[in-house]
């Protein structure tokens, strides 16, 4: 149910840190932000939750001056505000810790920390002495077990964390947005986080808590808001709602059917299989079996593992332990060409920085993985060349005027294309994709879905990553969920549901 | 049914300035230089503006397979002092070896100190700029030991008609950068190794996702370009008639001038070796016009420097306007 938004009087009286409603941003006549709105009591964490393209990074970055709101009131302790700039919000005593965390490296804890702000002994000179004694003061106030000489490099990342947590609080924020604070972290350093949160509500900071990771938020929220579709839809108390009633708002009870894939004639013939392959802090114990003729989805939240698992079995990243077997018998992988030699493709994750030579031409991209094929006498045949190009760039109605345009200025859409062409050349019969349809529009995404069906119809493999829930139920003929590296569950595609899905993830 | 956008070649001048910038001011060049002196389009002038480019001629072969990787190599001034100190060694005095023996040697020492540089860059990740000045050092200073700070002069005729003789009136130096350029262009061009080169330059990454050994790429261009020093050094000793140890110093600035010119980007993955050409045909002249002028050496340093530096910027607003 929804709930209403709190009151005053259900506060206790005591003044809200942060209130914000009717909020709206467009940009480009888009409308990122059509009604964000919430309010962050002092001394609590609210967990901002909300799929891809509900709202909250506009949201957030209106709150934190980067963009100017087109309406709405903000008000801070009952104030309105208005922030043009993100050093104004800093002086605002908002301040967040973003997912990317860029200190410096081989400076030590407290230089970091006062970086801009030294501590001086006359005009020129950093007081050094000074500067550790107030970094002492401050991290043992917050309660963080960081030695203020240590350097940035030598810190983990949960730690790197708290030292931007901690430079915040020296800046005398009172609100603190923190953005994914445990994608990038294990399971024992959130704790670490979760007990520096603690002492920081204690004092009467608020926090602002964006994750996807229901279970964490269930630990340590004490309200939640939630974004859809650019809009608050929903908020309260942590304690008057479940996991499924979360989930439930998030995902949006009107649920659309979603589009299915129709139900294969697959016999359990495994085409690949891994066995045990882990790789400590990204993957571990990754057992599972491609069938032929089957699309294999494999579903997961941001940091799940999926992408460096991915790699490790095709070769570009490494791997600790791990058997591989093809067709029932097993073989050593080591190198993409290994791969390549056996027929198993890789469509990586982000084209522009691995898949593509964007200098290139659509031609010579699309040969790329595949010229020895096209050698005569020890030179390249360009005739032979050009005409397994022309046949590719219809086969996946590439649109470009000619095959040597650069590939720089395709679209999305067809970039992605020709990434395919260039697997698909030297005919494989394992294709694994890695978010096949990111920043590809509607229609070349469903000419790739059609694509992929046949190529599994042809009894070929596709496993596929995808983040995109009606992508991966509307494509997938099992759907294997990774949850922080390893995996959480199995469920077939048609019995699988975004519910489902959300759950094993979180 | 839906109308396709079509990418159209612009012809406006911009378009013909970024393709065939380089032609057009060759040719100006070449204009402008017949105009201003009487004697630069004889015939004699022209062989001798092919001569003195042939052995910067080899070097920026070499050096545009090392830049269209994105790398870069600084050594082979040094690399070529070397290879042809050794060489020399081998042809001197009363009772010399085969010319064809010190040619072979010379190119063994340049390739041994490509493989080192290669070595380092592709297998140790040093960034080429470190790896390569470290060489330029090292093989400095191996050449002055070798040579104990002095020439060696008395070289074989066999092995001085490699860098004085001609075939048919076409210098020898002329005939082998013929064959360096000719090789490389069609190995750039309509070999696999070839079309691999570029793709480990344009995007090491994606080259690595396709299969590509780009270590064993990166590897070999170096070595390469080490076999072309020490063929350079080679061709220079026999045309200078002594190992010099303070020989080719600086001739990597002109070997780099010659392939930015040209066109290569630095950052690697586009460039063409026939673009080279002209750049080391320009640069020729240049120097070639301005002596014909009388112009002295020293403005003749300033003036190329800032052609380069031009020649780079052009570079650069062009990737601006992609």
């Amino acid at each position: 149910m929804d709930a209403s938004t709190l009151s005053t009087e259900a506060t206790g009286g005591a003044p809200l840190l942060l209130s914000a409603n009717g909020v709206t941003k467009t940009f480009n006549k888009v409308a990122a932000l059509i009604d964000g709105r919430i309010e962050l009591r002092p001394g609590t964490v609210n967990a901002l939750c909300g799929g891809n393209g509900a709202g909250k990074s506009t949201f957030l970055n209106v709150l934190m001056g980067l963009y100017r709101r087109d309406s709405g009131v903000i008000e801070i302790k009952g104030k309105p505000v208005e922030f043009s700039t993100p050093a104004e919000a800093l002086a605002g005593g908002v301040a967040i810790i973003t997912q990317e965390l860029s200190p410096f490296l081989d400076m030590t804890v407290a230089e970091n920390l006062y970086l801009g702000r030294e501590q001086r002994r006359g005009r020129l000179f950093v007081d050094d002495r000074r500067m550790i004694a107030d970094a002492e003061n401050l991290l043992t106030r917050l309660k963080f077990p960081l030695p203020p000489t240590a350097r940035l490099r030598d810190l983990s990342v949960a730690q790197s964390q708290l030292v931007e947590i901690a430079k915040a609080i020296s800046r005398q924020s009172q609100i603190l947005i923190m953005d994914e604070p445990t994608s990038a972290i294990g399971e024992r350093e959130t704790q670490l986080l979760f007990d520096a949160i603690h002492t920081l509500t204690a004092q009467g900071i608020g926090i602002i808590y964006v994750s996807h990771r229901l279970t964490e938020i269930f630990e340590i929220a004490d309200d939640y808001t939630v974004f859809r579709d650019g809009r608050h839809v929903a908020s309260g108390a942590i304690a008057d709602i479940d996991r499924l009633g979360l989930i439930r708002s998030i995902v949006g009870r009107d649920l659309l059917e979603h589009r299915r894939r129709p139900k294969a004639d697959v016999t359990p013939e495994p085409a690949l299989s891994v066995r045990d392959f882990s790789r400590r802090g990204k993957f571990e114990d990754i057992t599972l079996t491609l069938n032929k003729g089957e699309i294999l989805g494999l579903y997961g939240l941001l940091g799940s593992g999926r992408s460096e698992f991915v790699n490790a079995l095709y070769g570009t990243e490494p791997r600790d332990s791990g058997e591989i077997s093809l067709d029932g018998k097993p073989i050593e992988l080591k190198t993409p060409a290994d791969s390549i030699r056996v027929g198993i493709a890789l469509v990586t994750e982000d084209r522009k920085q691995t898949g593509l030579s964007l200098t290139a031409s659509v031609a010579h991209n699309i040969t790329i993985a595949n010229l020895p094929h096209y050698t005569r006498l020890g030179f390249l045949d360009e005739t032979a060349e050009h005409k397994s190009v022309a046949e590719q760039i219809k086969r996946f109605s590439i649109k470009v005027a000619s095959p040597e345009q650069p590939v720089q200025r395709l679209s999305g859409g067809n970039q992605q294309k020709v990434v395919l062409a260039r697997c698909l050349d030297a005919g494989p019969r394992i294709l694994i994709c890695d978010e096949p349809t990111r920043g590809v529009d509607e229609g070349a995404k469903r000419e790739i879905y059609a694509f992929l069906s046949a190529f599994a119809a042809e009894g070929n493999s596709v496993l596929m990553i995808s983040s995109e829930i009606p992508e991966i139920l509307g494509n997938s003929d099992r759907i294997i969920v990774f949850r922080r590296g390893r995996i959480a569950g199995e469920l077939p595609g048609s019995e699988a549901t975004q519910e489902a899905l959300v759950h094993l993830a979180s | 049914m839906k109308a396709v956008e079509i990418e159209r070649r612009g012809w406006g001048p911009a378009e013909i300035a970024s393709r065939y910038g380089i032609i057009i001011s060759f040719l100006a060049l070449f204009l402008i230089l017949s105009f201003l002196s009487n004697n630069f389009l004889t015939p004699i002038n022209i062989v001798n503006v092919l001569r003195q480019v042939s052995i910067n001629g080899v070097l920026a072969v070499g050096m545009t397979f090392v830049i269209l990787t994105a790398g870069i190599d600084l050594s082979i001034g040094s690399i070529l002092a070397l290879a042809g100190a050794v060489a020399a060694s081998l042809v001197t005095g009363a009772d010399p070896l085969p010319a064809t023996l010190a040619v072979i040697v010379g190119l063994l020492v340049g390739t041994a100190c490509g493989v080192v540089n290669g070595g380092l860059i592709a297998y140790f990740r040093v960034p080429p700029f470190v790896a390569t000045l470290g060489m330029l050092s090292v093989a400095r200073g191996a050449t002055l030991l070798f040579l104990g700070g002095r020439p060696v002069p008395n070289l074989s005729l066999e092995f001085r008609w490699l860098g004085q003789g001609a075939v048919l009136g076409v210098p020898v130096p002329v005939i082998i950068f013929a064959v360096v350029f000719v090789a490389a262009f069609v190995t750039l061009r309509y070999s696999v190794y070839g079309r691999r080169v570029y793709a480990v330059g344009g995007n090491p990454r994606s080259a690595k996702t396709s299969g590509i050994n780009t270590q064993g790429i990166v590897f070999s261009v170096y070595a390469l370009m080490g076999a072309l020093a020490g063929l350079a050094g080679v061709m220079l000793t026999a045309r200078t008639t002594s190992a010099l140890p303070q020989a080719g110093v600086g001739y990597e600035l002109d070997a780099i001038a010659a392939v930015v010119i040209g066109g290569t980007s630095l950052t690697g993955g586009i460039g063409r070796i026939a673009y080279t050409l002209v750049g080391v045909l320009i640069i020729g002249m240049i120097s070639n016009g301005l002596d014909l002028m009388g112009v002295s050496s020293y403005y003749q340093q300033i003036i190329k420097g800032s052609i380069i530096v031009l020649a780079v910027l052009i570079d650069r607003s062009k990737d601006n306007g992609v």
